[in-house]
């Protein structure tokens, strides 16, 4: 009775996470942000978003298709970039085929030609965000006010540095004008809730970027709640920044990466010219990841401490 | 008393603890016992006997001059068949007596109480008696309590936490044999002059810790420590930290921080080895999993065949696909039901082929699970990267060879890379370039 045993290293056992289990959580946690842009921009939202994500699979998809690798479109990693970067496009028909373009970029210039997930430097849908913003600005800057006469008009932030206010409560609930999924805060923290209760990220990176704002906004004497609350900054603190390949692992790591978000962002949105500081802060800390890892590998437990690996 | 300091990390295990109602059966003689002569970490054993010779119940029947090796008897007596060869699942290949059992089981007669008058005489009886960890990794116990010189034992700790899925071989020890834990203990703190003694058990065994903490109630110098159930807390290096928030550093030893960390098992052994002088030759282990018919806990001779001991628990309900010496954590998995049970073996575990297949490895997403998870705050996701480039440098500056190998990062990893089966290799890299 010879039968044929596996044989294989410790463990022989596994809990149930699983990559697309996780990416199926941040999609879950997009959920309500998706739903409130349906709901404010009608069924523009839901085109510019169906076209994105359709898109971003699509490129991701062919890639492997043509490079002949092993199909990774199930991990469910490219609906996510495709939702995100959806978020982050003005309410306006020109961002049909934006989406089109910034999926190419994101999928294919910014994730697989780096190795694909995991391997990545830059967040893809952050980078392709801000490719747009440099090659097509006009058409990225087209803010409608949300409701069915939707009228182009400036952003709060862009308002704001012409000295015009808008209240808070409009920003927390998303009646304002900006990005289809950046507006509301309520939706955004939503899904943040979602994200911590299923373990997908820790508080670290979101909660030290914020406060950080917040500090910089009182030192300076801005209202921090307005800082908070608009441009995408929950956006980006939420579902950008703790993105796992282009953030830290280590604790100390994630606490530094969120610090060096805060001040960028308000170093741009006080000091730049630029009201929106959220992507560029993202994409200069990007670059900055393998530096901080570097430094911040932990003291082994009864170890010595390590110099930099 | 409250469990002292928490270890960072570690995971939640499921417990799968199907026998810890079973109580211990004992397996009847088997007619033919394969022992090899390495069952510890260290150096192998000589045979001693050779084929054609008549041994008795309790004869020596292997040893080393080498210090960190233990010596091995046998359980059975009987003529010697052969001298044989057994080959390890890390490839290693040991010689073994293979015994054809005569079930006259007459004693030797070197078996006696052991004399002892002093702290020396105690230690070379423990080497006599054979024994070794019998948690699992099977480290010389002798070797375990002789500090250096100038070093004072403060603490004995003993290791009640089996953290191990499916294994409960230690919990029916703590409930079976409590008698001779207790007189254990005493024998020990006496010849070692140690004064204080820890029991650490985790909190989901509550028969246990009732068991236990009566043991406990017997002297003052002697407390019960309920530590928060998850794994590795049976780490001895965890287990060190959550009862007396000592740190062993990284190539040490407990006896260099003044600790000794001993198994219930192991403790319960000393006492009727001092009682009786008869070595160790019997093992009571947990056989489950998913192929076999009847989760147990058996009591078998060192030596018995895998599948022996699964056929008199009541045999295979569905073809065995994965066999395990040990817990699915740590365990080892074997190449056939042929090879023999160990010293330091407390489980078999026979997987069905659900069980048995590990899902394929996908890319890492560099998530951090297995960084946040690693009890020796290591970053096994670093070893994985620079094994696969070879870069020793980089794995012996990350300190691989601190890894304690608890298998807490693979578990946890959503890419199901095979973290440990790298470190493994890691340290073999490091290893070779021969630094440390
Ligand atoms: S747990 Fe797995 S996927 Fe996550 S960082 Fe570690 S090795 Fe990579
Ligand atoms: S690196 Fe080693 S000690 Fe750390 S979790 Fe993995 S196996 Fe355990």
């Amino acid at each position: 009775m010879e039968h044929k045993l596996y044989v294989n290293s410790s463990p022989h056992i596994k809990d149930v996470a699983k990559t697309s289990n996780i990416m199926f959580d941040v999609i879950i946690a997009l959920i309500p942000a998706t739903i409130i842009s349906i709901y404010l921009y009608s069924y523009m939202a839901a085109i510019i978003i169906g076209v994105t994500v359709l898109s971003s699979v699509l490129f991701e998809t062919l890639y492997n298709l043509l490079t002949k690798q092993k199909q990774t479109v199930g991990d469910f990693s490219a609906v996510v970039t495709g939702l995100l970067l959806a978020l982050t496009l003005p309410p306006a028909a020109s961002s049909i085929w934006l989406g089109v373009v910034g999926s190419l970029v994101a999928i294919i210039i910014v994730k697989m030609i780096f190795g694909g997930l995991g391997q990545n430097i830059f967040n893809p849908a952050i980078a392709a965000r801000v490719f747009l913003t440099v090659a097509f600005s006009s058409q990225m800057t087209t803010w409608l006010s949300p409701g069915a006469d939707a009228i182009s008009t400036a952003t709060p932030l862009a308002l704001a540095s012409n000295g015009i206010v808008t209240s808070n409560i409009d920003l927390f609930l998303g009646n304002i004008p900006g990005c289809i999924g950046e507006t509301s805060a309520l939706a955004l923290l939503l899904g943040f809730g979602w994200l911590l209760i299923r373990k997908v990220i820790k508080l670290d990176i979101t909660l030290t970027y914020l406060l950080t704002v917040v500090v910089f906004s009182f030192i300076i004497g801005a209202d921090p709640l307005f800082h908070l609350l608009s441009g995408g900054l929950l956006l980006g603190a939420i579902f950008m920044a703790t993105d796992y390949s282009t953030s830290p692992m280590t604790r100390n790591g994630k606490i530094i990466f969120g610090f060096g978000l805060g001040i960028i962002t308000m170093s741009i949105r006080v000091y730049g010219n630029l009201p929106e500081g959220v992507s560029f802060a993202i994409l200069f800390m990007n670059v900055l990841v393998p530096l901080i890892d570097r430094y911040t590998i932990p003291k082994s437990f009864g170890g010595v401490k390590k110099k930099n690996a | 008393m409250k469990q002292y300091k928490y270890f960072r990390g570690g995971v939640k295990a499921p417990h799968y603890k199907n026998t810890e109602n079973v109580e211990t059966t004992v397996m009847p003689i088997p007619d033919l016992i394969e022992i090899p002569m390495l069952h510890h970490i260290g150096a192998p054993c000589d045979p001693l006997v050779k084929p054609g010779d008549e041994i008795l119940v309790g004869q020596k029947i292997g040893d080393s001059d080498k210090y960190i090796s233990a010596p091995v008897h046998t359980g059975v007596s009987g003529k010697v068949k052969k001298i044989n060869n057994v080959l390890f699942p890390n490839g290693e290949t040991v010689k073994s007596v293979l015994i054809e059992s005569d079930k006259k089981q007459e004693l030797h007669p070197s078996i006696k109480p052991p004399v002892i008058n002093s702290k020396k005489d105690f230690i070379a009886a423990i080497r006599e008696s054979g024994l070794v960890g019998l948690g699992g990794a099977g480290f010389p116990t002798h070797v375990k309590l002789n500090p250096p010189e100038g070093i004072k034992i403060e603490y004995l700790l003993i290791n009640g936490a089996e953290c191990e899925p499916y294994i409960t071989s230690d919990y029916r020890e703590s409930i079976e044999n409590s008698w001779n834990i207790i007189s254990g203990i005493n024998i020990i703190m006496e010849y070692l002059e140690i004064d204080k003694v820890i029991i650490g058990i985790e909190d989901n065994k509550p028969k246990a810790v009732e068991v236990l903490t009566g043991i406990a109630k017997t002297s003052d110098k002697i407390d019960i420590m309920p530590l928060k159930s998850k794994y590795p807390q049976g780490a001895e290096k965890m287990l060190i930290y959550s009862l007396t928030g000592k740190v062993v550093p990284a190539g040490k030893l407990p006896l260099d921080v003044g600790v000794i960390v001993l198994n219930v098992a192991s403790v319960a052994f000393i006492a009727s080895y001092i009682k009786t002088g008869m070595p160790l030759t019997k093992k009571r282990i947990t056989i489950d999993g998913g192929a076999v018919k009847q989760p147990a806990n058996i009591e078998v001779f060192v030596g018995t065949y895998i599948k022996e001991a699964i056929s008199f628990a009541g045999g295979f309900k569905e073809v065995p696909k994965k066999i395990l010496m040990g817990g699915p954590m740590m365990g080892v998995s074997q190449f056939n039901l042929d090879s023999p049970i160990l010293k330091q073996n407390n489980a078999i575990l026979a997987f069905n082929e659900k069980q048995s297949k590990m899902p394929e490895q996908t890319a890492c997403i560099k998530c951090g699970r297995c960084v946040s998870v690693c009890p020796m705050n290591l970053m096994p996701v670093y070893f994985d990267i620079f094994n696969e480039s070879g870069d020793a440098d980089q794995l012996s500056k990350l300190d691989v060879l601190s890894c304690i190998e608890c298998g807490s990062c693979s578990f946890v990893c959503p890419a199901s890379r095979y973290l440990v089966q790298s470190i493994r290799n890691g340290k073999l890299l490091v290893r070779a370039r021969g630094s440390k």
